[in-house]
């Protein structure tokens, strides 16, 4: 409806063409043809009715006047017949009449004209006529039948359709104009609905566009109806908010890896930077380079620690549900596994658990996480009385295993800080170790949904890993 | 031995093609699952070292339809998934070895040999019930370890300790295996905590000998033989 009209302004047609292309749009106009296709196919059959029945009246009107007609012909002979013609030709709403010789001639009758070859041919017919007197050209239509009297005489009764199509006209005035009216209301219907769809569509567009632009924080606009577009931008919102905090948690891992990696990477560069400077023999070179193999693996490990931490905390752990084990029999194992090796620094190392402490998740991972603990302990248990104690116990629908040494243990206002990444207090920095290990510890307690806790134990560290014990 | 590497990444290919060589072996390589997989059916070869993630076929599709073909060659799979459930997954696709990368390649060659010596031994055939590696003996049975016909007494995780090494005996073995192999634990040991463990053990074994039998590998691991190469 515009396409042929010079296009106003760019962006109205770009509105128009927006809103032909809507769904509710082209869903309104499909249901409006159907609408236009049956009820012109229901008004056609009415009005093509109606005519049938008129024209069946009209003919059988005929058929009385003609045998009326011809049974006054019979009775009266030609004279009576004109009378009764004259007579009714005069009546007001008259048939048409015309009484012809047989060559053609008129006798009587108000009909003035009819087409050549009519009165010739007896029979039925439609078509145009002329009225007696009147010097009217208008047309005139009707049905007429000729008659053949005894004699040769012709008799032509008919009637004027006029009524009939006018009956007709109405009925198809009626239709246009009602079908006009709805197909122009479909019309404006379908583009308001289109248009407030479209309208929130467009918002929705808008939004999700500066969101994408890096807007992170945008959300969509909830109108509160709970219709279905209510409903999509809820999960979309819900589902902005989840790649929020990924991001978030990418974004930090990442900071956090990309900042803290460079002190291993420095000291693996210095040290071959040296070996270039300094190493004077084929001995002095292979022992650096064995130094720069070692410090590599070790960057490979706090790699795949800090990968290990960073998928517990995204809480990409598919098989989450785990297993379920005893915390006891994990840290009997762990205590035995360090065993030796507090034994060679010097300190005894105590392991006490109580019996049937079933854990659900992941026993690596907290056997790793406590591995990391008993580590610890022993890395930085020495000075006060040499003894690490492992204990595993239930607290109520806890379970808790905790590591205790009697070293210089960490001050109060330092307890949140050492389960950030890579945070070596002071006094460890003089010990191998890339500060990894209570964050892992405290990424699974996390993920097996328990907490780390960091205590003091009269000189020495606490650190309590509690887990939310497993029903049995 | 032969070694077939399925891996896409062509630089990684290339060093372990030159690393493995250089370590002695024979190496194929393929870089997409397809052709590796028509490679690893057609081809006798002692170890597959299979990237997981893999152009055309992945290389757990492609493990688990060289087993259905009865196909027994032992499959390290490398991947850059390093959970333990990913572990899990590639194990029951019929992996026999797991390495998450990054590695050092001393882990995987290791690892590799370890395999290879398996697929070397008759098929079918169980574990000896005893282990001999020159003048010292174990027995599997009787839980009994001698050297040179003396009597060792070893607590029972130094014998399994024991144990493992002597039947990969002349092989490296990794920290990690031990701790996998002799604790069912796998992470990485941060610490030199299996080094106290291994050398508790050498105390036992090779203390009043000339000769050590247990010997540490450099930046590996640990092997027991017999004589220094």
């Amino acid at each position: 409806m515009t396409a042929r009209t010079e296009p106003p302004r760019e962006s109205l047609r770009a509105r128009l063409q927006k809103i032909f292309r809507t769904t509710a749009f082209k869903l309104s106009l499909a249901y409006l043809v159907l609408f236009a296709l049956l009820a012109s196919v229901g008004l056609g059959y009415v009005a093509w009715n109606a005519r049938r029945v008129l024209d069946d009246q009209i003919v059988s009107t005929i058929e009385a006047e003609i045998n009326g007609l011809s049974e006054q012909y019979t009775a009266g002979g030609l004279r009576r017949l004109i009378a009764v013609v004259e007579r009714r030709a005069k009546e007001p709403g008259a048939s048409l009449y015309l009484v012809t010789t047989p060559a053609g001639e008129h006798i009587v009758g108000n009909v003035s004209r009819v087409p050549v070859g009519v009165l010739s041919s007896p029979g039925q017919y439609e078509g145009p006529y002329g009225r007696g007197a009147e010097s009217d050209h208008a047309e005139h239509r009707a049905i007429m039948r000729v008659y053949t009297l005894a004699g040769g005489f012709r008799l032509l009764v008919g009637r004027d359709t006029e009524e009939r199509d006018r009956l007709r006209d109405a009925i198809g005035n009626t239709f246009g104009s009602s079908l006009a009216l709805v197909l122009v209301l479909g019309v404006v219907g379908g583009w308001f609905v289109a248009s407030r769809v479209l309208k929130r569509v467009d918002d929705m567009t808008e939004t999700t566009r500066t969101i994408m632009a890096g807007d992170l924080d945008g959300r969509l606009k909830v109108s509160g109806s709970g219709d279905e577009l209510d409903r999509l931008a809820q999960n979309l919102n819900l589902m902005l908010e989840r790649i929020g905090e990924l991001m978030r948690g990418m974004r930090e891992v990442s900071d956090n890896i990309a900042h803290d990696l460079k002190t291993p990477l420095t000291r693996l560069r210095n040290r071959a930077d040296e070996a270039l400077r300094t190493a004077r023999t084929p001995d002095d070179l292979r022992a650096a380079i064995e130094g720069i193999v070692e410090d590599g693996d070790g960057l490979i490990r706090v790699f795949n620690a800090l990968l290990t931490i960073a998928r517990l905390e995204a809480g990409s752990t598919p098989e989450q549900a785990g297993t379920t084990f005893d915390a006891g029999e994990v840290a009997g194992e762990m205590a035995e596994l360090y065993e030796a090796l507090a034994e060679e620094r010097g300190l005894h190392l105590r392991f006490t658990a109580e019996p049937n402490l079933p854990l659900r998740g992941n026993r690596e991972l907290v056997g790793q996480a406590l591995a990391n603990l008993i580590d610890n302990a022993i890395k930085y248990g020495e000075g006060g009385a040499p003894e690490i104690t492992v204990a595993a116990r239930r607290e109520g629908d806890h379970v808790t295993l905790r590591v205790a040494d009697h070293g210089p243990g960490v001050p109060e206002a330092e307890r949140a800080r050492v389960l950030d990444r890579f945070v070596r207090l002071d006094a460890a920095r003089t010990r191998p170790g890339f500060g990894l290990g209570l964050s892992l510890v405290a990424a699974v307690a996390r993920m097996h949904g328990g907490h780390l806790s960091l205590g003091d134990n009269a000189t020495g560290l606490i650190v309590t890993l509690t887990l939310p014990a497993a029903e049995v | 031995m032969r070694l077939l590497i399925i891996e896409d990444d062509r630089e990684a290919a290339a060093y372990l093609t030159k690393a493995f060589r250089e370590a002695g072996h024979t190496v194929d390589h393929a870089d997409d699952g397809l052709d590796g997989y028509a490679l690893a059916r057609e081809g006798a070869y002692d170890v597959l070292i299979v990237d997981r993630m893999l152009p055309k076929l992945d290389g757990l599709s492609l493990v688990r339809s060289l087993r259905e073909q009865a196909i027994a060659t032992p499959v390290l799979i490398l991947s850059a998934l390093g959970q333990v459930d990913d572990r899990v997954k590639g194990l029951r696709a019929g992996g026999d070895d797991y390495l998450p990368k990054p590695y050092a390649f001393s882990e995987l060659l290791a690892r590799t040999e370890v395999l290879a010596r398996r697929q070397a031994g008759p098929a079918g055939t169980a574990e000896p019930t005893a282990y001999r590696v020159g003048e010292l003996e174990l027995d599997r049975l009787s839980h009994r370890v001698s050297r040179a016909g003396r009597e060792i007494p070893l607590q029972p995780r130094e014998f399994r300790l024991l144990e493992y090494l002597m039947r990969h005996a002349g092989q490296v073995v990794t920290r990690t295996m031990l701790l996998e192999n002799v604790w069912d634990y796998h992470f990485d040991p941060q610490t030199n905590v299996i080094d106290v463990h291994v050398s508790r053990l050498r105390g036992k074994i090779d203390r009043g000998f000339e000769r050590p039998m247990i010997h540490t590998v450099r930046g590996a691991g640990y092997v027991v033989r017999t004589e220094e190469p």
